[in-house]
């Protein structure tokens, strides 16, 4: 569990109520957490909110943000983020994001030059790169649990979560999470058909971390990803999976302060 | 009491069931042999031609990539029993207007067979059971929102005489203009499915539609009824409303023979499927899945699985005896829900054969159906009396 301070606040913004946490002190660093929101108790943010004022919102319909029927999409959630900034008014901050946070990140970097100082993606979903009948994605939502589980992390012991000791309150939000993270990415399956096209608008630095075990998004397709955007550069951490910088905190946590500075 | 006809035309013909992890949504159809299913279509339709003869009413339903179900396109069965039958009613239960991303197509389905049949057809909308959520790629958090959007669209196209344009939240049409219109005025009888949701169940009593429930124990089936009988509003369509209630029914001369016939229908009971098709993610609302997180619940069809059949038989979910005994149950049943209005008899499921499919048939229409079948016709709670 965290140490540290949380101040979460619900913003309007937009409309809908967005659950915004900040944590830690320093220049602002934007968290786009994955879709199980697994980040919010690790020990890794109060690391990186030593150095950093963390800013970290829950997307419309995960945690406790409201979920208009309008919003239907990252691209949608995307923009909203954009709003949110401003009504921060920060810009040209950096920014990690995680999985479906990580396709979030860059949908947001697509659409402003002036938003970010740097992007780094891990294990992100977003962009196909393969064929008709390639999955670029295994199919969390086709295959059995126990397999997505076996495909999702290195060791499985990580994996697992106390649900029998959460409250009401934290199990409806992993349920939200579970609900929401299909509603956005249901179909197309973890990518915006568009996207590809428009990553030659990135200018920021970017690095893209991988976990060399994610048997759900492959490490080849993390170098595919990190082809198409300009000066990329890509990293794996070894005995990892999808969450690496779960599995692998500290190795992630040096390639993260290298690369922000 | 109006009496259906069903089969949800299942190809039993596959390895030992033990050995499969699901008969649903993924398994190969290399176990499907087309020299068979050529016999098993000509055969399940023989026998709603049977059922017409025998005076009962014919009940289609569609589910796709599963062993369970061989009609895939509900519109298709229903159109050939229409052509072949000139009497008892024709009902699709129901029209996956959510999985099928197209209510004019369906709208225009229905219409043409309701003029082919001269007006026996009813119209049935199903949200579609979890499974059918991959083979269709609906998104599964959107379904309820989505059934409702096409059933109006339906119903908008069936009842405009002139073009219309129509630009929802999932359908999109610059003119629609259907051609046939229904025989029946202003359309025909609208049924829907439901089997928790007291919500759905009150929308569609409130608009007059038939309500539909299947294989529910006794006290779960009342509470629904009861949400439906407070709540109807007779709005002048076909048949007039009503509840309708689906056991498996096995009717024979003997108790032994019935309790034989009705261990065969279970089979359908025991269909497996992998538990990441039985509840895919926002099908049921975050409360369900918080139960379910604690491991306290795992799809709506699961408690039923694995009962004996007499525990199946005292809460109203199979019927199966000899006449008498199955026109008791009935009774009984009609007694404790508080009346309904059409027995939804699925009395062919698994490898039960011809003979004694038919068999078990004819001895309902002859000597059960007789019994029930001036049981009086639901009461609304409220309101005006649904018109006969």
């Amino acid at each position: 569990m965290s140490q540290m301070s949380r101040q979460i606040s619900m913003l309007k913004i937009n409309g809908l109520d967005l659950e915004v946490e900040r944590r830690g002190s320093g220049s602002p660093l934007l968290i786009l957490t994955n879709e199980e929101g697994l980040e919010l108790d690790s020990p890794l943010l109060d690391r990186l909110a030593e150095s950093h004022e963390l800013i970290i919102p829950s997307a419309p319909g995960f945690g406790h943000s409201s979920r208009p029927e309008w919003i239907s999409s990252p691209d949608d959630i995307s923009y909203l983020y954009l709003d949110l900034l401003d009504h921060l008014a920060i810009k040209n901050l950096p920014v990690i994001g995680f999985s479906l946070g990580g396709w979030l990140a860059l949908e947001m970097a697509t659409k402003s030059h002036e938003i970010f100082s740097k992007l780094l993606l891990v294990d992100s979903y977003g962009v196909k790169t393969g064929g008709v009948t390639d999955r670029d994605f295994q199919d969390v939502w086709t295959l059995h649990p126990t397999k997505v589980a076996a495909l999702k992390w290195h060791d499985l012991d990580k994996s697992k979560r106390d649900f029998a000791n959460m409250t009401d309150d934290q199990l409806a939000i992993v349920a939200r999470n579970i609900e929401s993270f299909a509603r956005f990415c249901w179909e197309p399956y973890l990518h915006n058909p568009k996207l590809r096209q428009r990553l030659n608008r990135i200018q920021a630095p970017t690095l893209i971390v991988w976990g060399q075990n994610d048997g759900i998004a492959t490490p080849a397709y993390g170098k595919s990803l990190a082809a198409l955007i300009k000066g990329a550069r890509f990293e794996t951490i070894a005995s990892a999976g999808h969450f690496p910088h779960l599995e692998q905190p500290e190795v992630f946590l040096a390639l993260a302060h290298s690369f922000l500075g | 009491m109006f009496a259906w006809h069903f089969t949800e035309m299942p190809y039993p013909y596959l390895p030992p069931l033990d050995s499969l992890s699901t008969m649903r949504v993924s398994l190969p159809n290399s176990h499907y042999d087309p020299k068979i299913g050529a016999d098993l279509y000509n055969r399940y339709l023989d026998e709603y031609v049977i059922a017409s003869e025998l005076g009962l009413n014919m009940l289609l339903n569609e589910h796709h990539q599963t062993a369970t179900c061989l009609d895939v396109a509900a519109p298709l069965s229903a159109a050939i029993v229409a052509r072949q039958t000139t009497k008892g009613r024709i009902c699709i239960l129901g029209n996956p207007v959510a999985n099928r991303n197209d209510p004019i197509r369906i709208a225009e389905e229905m219409a043409m067979i309701d003029n082919i049949s001269r007006g026996r057809l009813d119209v049935g909308y199903v949200r579609g059971v979890p499974y059918e959520i991959f083979a269709a790629n609906t998104n599964p958090t959107q379904t309820v929102e989505k059934l409702w959007e096409g059933i109006d669209l339906t119903v908008m196209a069936w009842t405009s005489q002139e073009p219309f344009n129509f630009e929802g939240r999932f359908t999109h049409r610059r003119l629609v203009n259907l051609w046939p219109r229904p025989y029946q005025t202003p359309h025909p009888a609208i049924w829907i499915t439901g089997s928790s949701d007291l919500e759905s169940i009150k929308k569609a009593a409130g608009r007059g539609y038939v309500f539909a429930t299947f294989l529910q124990p006794y006290d779960k089936v009342k509470a629904m009824f009861d949400a439906y009988r407070s709540n109807y509003h007779d709005r002048g369509l076909p048949g007039g409303g009503g509840m309708a209630y689906m056991p498996l029914v096995y009717t024979a001369e003997t108790e032994a023979e019935a309790e034989a016939g009705a261990k065969e229908l279970t089979w359908y009971l025991a269909a497996k499927a992998e538990p990441q098709y039985r509840n895919p993610p926002g099908y049921v609302p975050v409360s369900f899945n918080v139960n379910a997180l604690r491991g306290t619940y795992s799809g709506r069809t699961d408690a039923m699985r694995a009962q004996s059949i007499e525990f199946l038989k005292e809460q109203g979910v199979m019927v199966y005896g000899t006449p008498d005994s199955v026109a008791k149950q009935i009774k009984r049943f009609y007694d404790f829900v508080g009346g309904f209005d059409h027995l939804l008899m699925m009395q062919q499921a698994g490898s039960l054969d011809h003979a004694r499919t038919v068999k078990s048939m004819t001895l309902f229409a002859k000597e059960v159906y007789p019994q029930i079948k001036d049981l009086p016709r639901s009461q609304p709670l409220n309101n005006k009396a649904a018109a006969e």
